[in-house]
């Protein structure tokens, strides 16, 4: 078994009128569903949605100092708006995951795969 | 043959050596003339050829074990893995080569390096890009197919007709390298080879079988392609003669069968298209009206602007210049040479010639290879381009 992380990506800009309480409702109900799904089939590891880059903070090394940014670490008007990280036994496995997922949030999808994750 | 099973000690390997064989006396002995030993030749040529085939797949095992292998089910460490034929391997191994996770490009030179045993150097000169470049694009594909597990599988039922499509295109793809590649010309048998392969591994499939038909019939026409001056020679003047008719009965009776099928698809319907062609002795005896309602259907399944392009030309022979013309007309393809040649033809017939003139001289100049350029540099001499 591998673990794949599968990034949701949110395109600024592209975002559509906002959603309705019922088109809210609606999301979260697919997004249940397909965690539920994940959970029983064993594959779920971790996963959720993050809030707005606007919370987001940088930490970095500058000069031998620690620096800290206010805002999301990139300038691009991609972010990141939320992930999963589950267990598959190949890429085929994890991109049938990946399918559910852009289905049920009409978002991109990035599968990647992990190095050796250490065990806990 | 038994000496060859016992030289290969494996009838698979021994039969398809026999096989080749044959089919390369077929080729070369009405020109070149029987061999003073016909029985010692054909020996000879078969277990060259089937050393060939071992060394190229001994190197594919060996290049296979650079990327992953998956066992799917074999959780039992113990248990030596399950080796399936050749084949077996071989279909595994093309389905992994060509899944959708990897770029068409990747898919290519891996399915040319892996199963057709060419080196890095004759991958990256095929589709004219340097070799680093081209041996980065191998390791990358590797790599990937390593770290994001790839599995090593042939798909499932359900899975087959997605998985199923990139495969046939990426064959189609190495075929027509070899036919305008002037370097690798290898490129069209081995893209033959692989058809047959496949068509001898998912005998259900009749696409497969229709993309084997539709390389047999194009490659019955290599003879007759280039003139003794390597110029290009269009379909409606080379010298039939020259066609290679046991490909062309090949392929007919692939053809035949799918149309029993009737589970029509775009490789079936070009293959069909060319199948009515190679009936003809003469251009003047096509049937052109079946080759139109073929590209009707085919416009159907695959309503791409070239395959519009080519049913204007086919209803050029049935309704005339005018008609096709304003069909072609209809079409963007301003960056496909062929278009221009095509209207560079429909308006001589029409006599707009200074048109015509220029039309040429566009397609001259987007035009691939020095053949096409020379050929429609001379004005197309009078026929527009289409099977070739």
């Amino acid at each position: 078994m591998t673990q794949y992380l599968l990034s949701v990506h949110s395109v600024e800009g592209e975002a559509r009128d906002p959603m309705t309480e019922e088109e809210m409702r609606q999301l979260m109900e697919r997004v249940g569903v397909l965690e539920d799904e994940m959970k029983s089939a064993g594959a779920w590891l971790f996963g959720g949605a993050l809030h707005d880059p606007d919370t987001a903070t940088v930490v970095r090394m500058s000069d031998g100092e620690v620096l800290t940014t206010d805002g999301p670490f990139a300038e691009s008007k991609e972010h990141l708006g939320g992930f999963y990280i589950i267990d598959a036994d190949d890429l085929d496995a994890a991109l049938a995951w990946a399918s559910k997922t852009t289905a049920a949030v009409s978002k991109p999808i990035e599968v990647r795969p992990f190095r050796h994750v250490s065990e806990a | 043959m038994a000496a060859l099973i016992r030289v290969f000690g494996d009838i698979d390997v021994a039969e398809d050596a026999l096989q080749e064989a044959f089919a390369v006396a077929l080729l070369k002995w009405p020109s070149d003339g029987l061999p003073p030993n016909p029985g010692g030749w054909i020996t000879t040529t078969a277990r060259n050829r089937g050393i060939d085939r071992l060394r190229r797949e001994s190197r594919g095992r060996q290049l296979l074990s650079e990327v992953t292998v998956l066992s799917p089910g074999n959780d039992d460490p113990g248990m030596p893995e399950e080796v399936g034929t050749v084949q077996d391997d071989r279909l595994r191994l093309i389905f992994t080569c060509c899944h959708p996770a990897l770029s068409t490009d990747a898919q290519v030179a891996l399915t040319l390096r892996l199963l057709g045993g060419l080196s890095t150097k004759e991958v990256a000169r095929s589709f004219l890009v340097a070799e680093p470049t081209m041996a980065q694009r191998l390791a990358r594909a590797k790599r990937k197919i390593k770290a994001a597990r790839i599995p090593y599988r042939v798909p499932e039922g359900h899975e087959l007709p997605d998985r199923l499509r990139p495969v046939l295109a990426v064959v189609y793809l190495v075929y027509n390298a070899g036919l305008t590649s002037p370097a690798e010309q290898g490129l069209s048998p081995e893209a033959i080879r692989l058809a047959r392969i496949l068509a001898t591994l998912m005998p259900d499939e009749p696409e497969v079988a229709g993309l084997l038909a539709l390389l047999l019939l194009t490659e019955s026409r290599r003879a007759s392609r280039t003139g003794p001056d390597g110029s290009l020679v269009l379909l409606g003047e080379q010298d039939r003669s020259r066609w290679d008719r046991t490909l062309i009965e090949e392929g007919q009776a692939l053809v035949r069968r799918c149309l029993r099928r009737n589970q029509p698809g775009a490789y079936q319907l070009q293959a069909a298209i060319n199948a009515v062609h190679a009936d003809a002795e003469t251009l003047e005896q096509t049937d052109w009206s079946q080759i139109v309602s073929l590209y009707d259907q085919l416009l159907a399944v695959a309503p791409t602007r070239v395959v519009a392009l080519n049913r204007a030309i086919a209803i050029g022979e049935v309704r005339g210049a005018a008609d096709a013309l304003a069909l072609v007309d209809e079409l963007d393809l301003d960056n496909y040479h062929p278009f221009h040649a095509t209207r560079a033809d429909l308006l001589r017939r029409l006599g707009r010639n200074s048109e015509a003139a220029a039309a040429y001289k566009r397609a001259a100049d987007m035009a691939p290879t020095d053949a096409e350029r020379d050929f429609l540099r001379h004005g197309g001499r009078g026929r527009s381009i289409g099977p070739l």
